[in-house]
């Protein structure tokens, strides 16, 4: 029973990774930039909705929508004002903006809201739920429920509409699209958008569980370990490989830490990350496109 | 003797390879050599040796972190990592051989920090560019991971080994007898000795085989690989030379604290040692070390700025200034990383070269 509650909350936390690492899999999709912000983005995001919940008594609906709208804004920013400048430029140079950005981001996070520890009030009493025998965190649950939601309507918006698939057309082959009339600049511009307001979800839910301040941003190392296992550029790979990485974790924690005395939780995910760079570059679902030297 | 030069004369390789082109850098490199070891020791303060001693150190990190990232091509996450390796190799074996010289546990740390780096620079020879960075950015984490939690090692809870000051032979009124490094002024010694090797090294390095291999495989890998460069055995060499500085780096850090502590070698830190090859300028010596310059002065002309500034714009004391402080630090070291990318992304070090190049040919606009 023990066994199959660990497996279970790691699952329901592999959920939050996923939703993480989604934001960060469609700005590599579309633009291949590799975004060391993404944590940033989320703790942001925590920021930005703790402010409208705490400091202006919002309710939380009317929260979500403002900082949903703050937050494509902020995408959109980032995108006009530094990456756009970067298109072209060696990989070293694009991951050291986004390092840039992040660190940009805690400074100007924490000047503007403040450098407390606060948490984002939710409407879930953290009463447990039983299944049975089961004993599930019930906000764990809801924000599964939400990060269900949020793919399901990413995976719309890619299959479905007409951005979507104009995203897809550009994460093909750009000067294709291009010639096809695709407004490259305008769309990298939605994807950063759309990281933002997934962002969003991690933030509200992580920003409820453990606080906002600027150590929610570590949530940003953890989706390398997903992203890597996943495959860089596949939104399916980002749910599976979320998922199994909560999973590992979750069990790492439950069966090595009594034997090493604790912390495995946080280095499994990275040697599994190194194991699957040696053997299996491109991931889970990655497009096998990685170069050997 | 003052002379500059006009054009491309030069008829042989030796001519070619020279470190001195021309006369004036002789000049220059001496009159350097005067400043940096007699006239700054002799008129600073203790208070601004202390902080050329950082910038020393930074220099020597950021030189070894260039040769990988700017000569080579090969991103690293994980600098600090490496430098941690040094250090506890050397607080480490000064604990367990307390008879042992401080230069032998600096060579040791050192050593250690190439076999890392070597090790973790193994997935690059199937993988590079981002994936590159993510692996040596789980270098950075397993390390500190390892360091935080294998206590046998790294000293119970805190992770930090305290470590005696190193020595030195000193022929003073009673003879020649061994003195305890104990102020600033002794560690510049230290610290400036090492970094001008270092240096010194770095480009020689780039005047031998091996250097000119590293820019090869940076420039076109396959193209390396066709004349005849073992690209693998190559790129490892880069991580073991880089480590290696990374390493002595360390120990630099170790023996100026007197303390091995993973707080000075966190992810963080390697960011900001790719910052300063990025702001000084990628594939540069001299980048390296305006890049070290650079960050290292940033709070310090920061905390100047807020305090003086904004007391004077804004009416700040100076509990508003420092509470302010961390958050404009994180805003200016991100901001201008980003900028410095947009704008100028061969950093300092080209900068400077417009300048000299200005006044080389001044007063006429082109040679």
């Amino acid at each position: 029973m023990y066994y199959v509650e660990l497996m279970l909350n790691g699952l329901l936390v592999g959920s939050l990774y996923s939703i993480v690492a989604l934001g960060f899999v469609l700005i590599y999709k579309a633009s291949q930039v590799i975004n060391f912000a993404q944590g940033e983005f989320v703790m942001f995001a925590g920021y930005v909705i703790a402010f409208w919940i705490l400091s202006l008594d919002f309710h939380i609906a009317v929260a979500a929508v403002l900082a949903l709208v703050v937050m494509v804004f902020v995408g959109l920013l980032v995108e006009w004002a530094v990456l756009r400048h970067l298109i072209g430029r060696p990989v070293v140079a694009v991951i050291m903006a986004t390092i840039g950005l992040a660190s940009f981001l805690q400074g100007a996070a924490q000047l503007l809201f403040g450098v407390e520890t606060r948490s984002v009030p939710l409407p879930i009493d953290d009463y447990p739920v039983f299944i049975g025998d089961l004993l599930l965190n019930r906000i764990e649950l809801v924000a599964a429920v939400f990060a269900g939601l949020g793919f399901a309507a990413v995976g719309w918006f890619f299959i479905k509409s007409r951005y979507g698939i104009a995203l897809r057309a550009i994460a093909d082959d750009q000067q294709v699209s291009l010639a096809m009339g695709i407004d490259v600049k305008t769309f990298f511009g939605i994807a950063w958008a759309i990281a933002g307001v997934v962002a969003l979800v991690g933030g509200v839910f992580w920003g409820n569980a453990s606080g906002v301040d600027t150590q929610l941003a570590l949530i940003g190392l953890k989706v390398f370990p997903v992203v890597i296992l996943g495959g860089l550029d596949s939104i399916i790979g980002a749910i599976v490989a979320g998922l199994i990485i909560g999973l590992v974790e979750s069990l790492a924690a439950g069966f090595l830490d009594p034997l090493v005395g604790g912390g495995t939780k946080d280095l499994t995910p990275y040697v599994l990350m190194i194991l699957v760079l040696m053997f299996r570059p491109y991931g889970l679902f990655g497009q096998k496109i990685i170069e050997r030297v | 003797m003052i002379n500059r030069e006009t054009g491309v004369f030069k008829r042989t390789y030796a001519e070619d390879l020279a470190i001195y082109r021309t006369p004036l850098p002789k000049v220059a490199i001496a009159v350097i050599a005067v400043i940096v070891f007699v006239i700054v020791p002799w008129q600073g303060s203790e208070y601004w040796l202390g902080i050329l001693n950082l910038i020393g150190i930074a220099s020597l990190g950021a030189l070894g972190l260039n040769i990988l990232v700017g000569y080579t091509g090969q991103i690293s996450v994980g600098h600090a990592a490496f430098m941690s390796v040094g250090a506890y190799t050397a607080a480490v074996i000064l604990r367990e051989f307390p008879g042992a010289h401080w230069l032998v546990a600096m060579l040791g740390g050192g050593c250690a920090a190439a076999l890392a780096g070597i090790f973790f620079g193994i997935p690059s020879l199937r993988i590079k560019g981002l994936y590159l960075a993510v692996s040596t950015l789980a270098a950075q984490l397993i390390i500190e991971w390892i360091i935080n939690h294998w206590s046998w090692l790294s000293g119970g809870a805190q992770a930090s080994i305290y470590i005696a000051a190193p020595t030195f032979p000193w022929l003073g009124e009673d003879g020649l007898v061994v003195r305890k490094m104990e102020s600033n002024l002794h560690y510049y010694y230290l610290v400036y000795i090492v970094l001008a090797l270092g240096i010194l090294f770095a480009l020689n390095l780039f005047r031998s085989h091996l250097g000119r291999a590293f820019v090869a495989v940076r420039d076109r890998d396959v193209a390396a690989e066709i004349i005849g460069i073992n690209i693998f055995r190559t790129k490892l060499v880069a991580f073991g030379i880089a480590s290696f500085y990374a390493g002595v780096t360390g120990v630099l850090y170790t023996y100026f604290y007197q303390i091995a502590n993973f707080e000075s070698f966190t992810l963080l830190v390697s960011i900001q040692f790719l910052a300063m090859c990025i702001i000084g300028g990628l594939g540069s010596i001299l980048g390296s070390i305006l890049g070290a310059v650079f960050i290292t002065m940033l709070p310090i002309v920061l905390d100047f700025l807020l305090r003086g500034v904004g007391g004077a714009v804004f009416g700040w004391d100076d509990a508003a200034a420092s509470a302010i402080m961390p958050q404009w630090n994180l805003i200016m070291f991100g901001g201008l990383i980003m900028f410095f990318l947009v704008v100028e992304p061969d950093g300092l070090a080209k900068m400077w070269r417009n300048f000299t190049d200005y006044f080389r040919v001044w007063p006429f606009p082109y040679v």
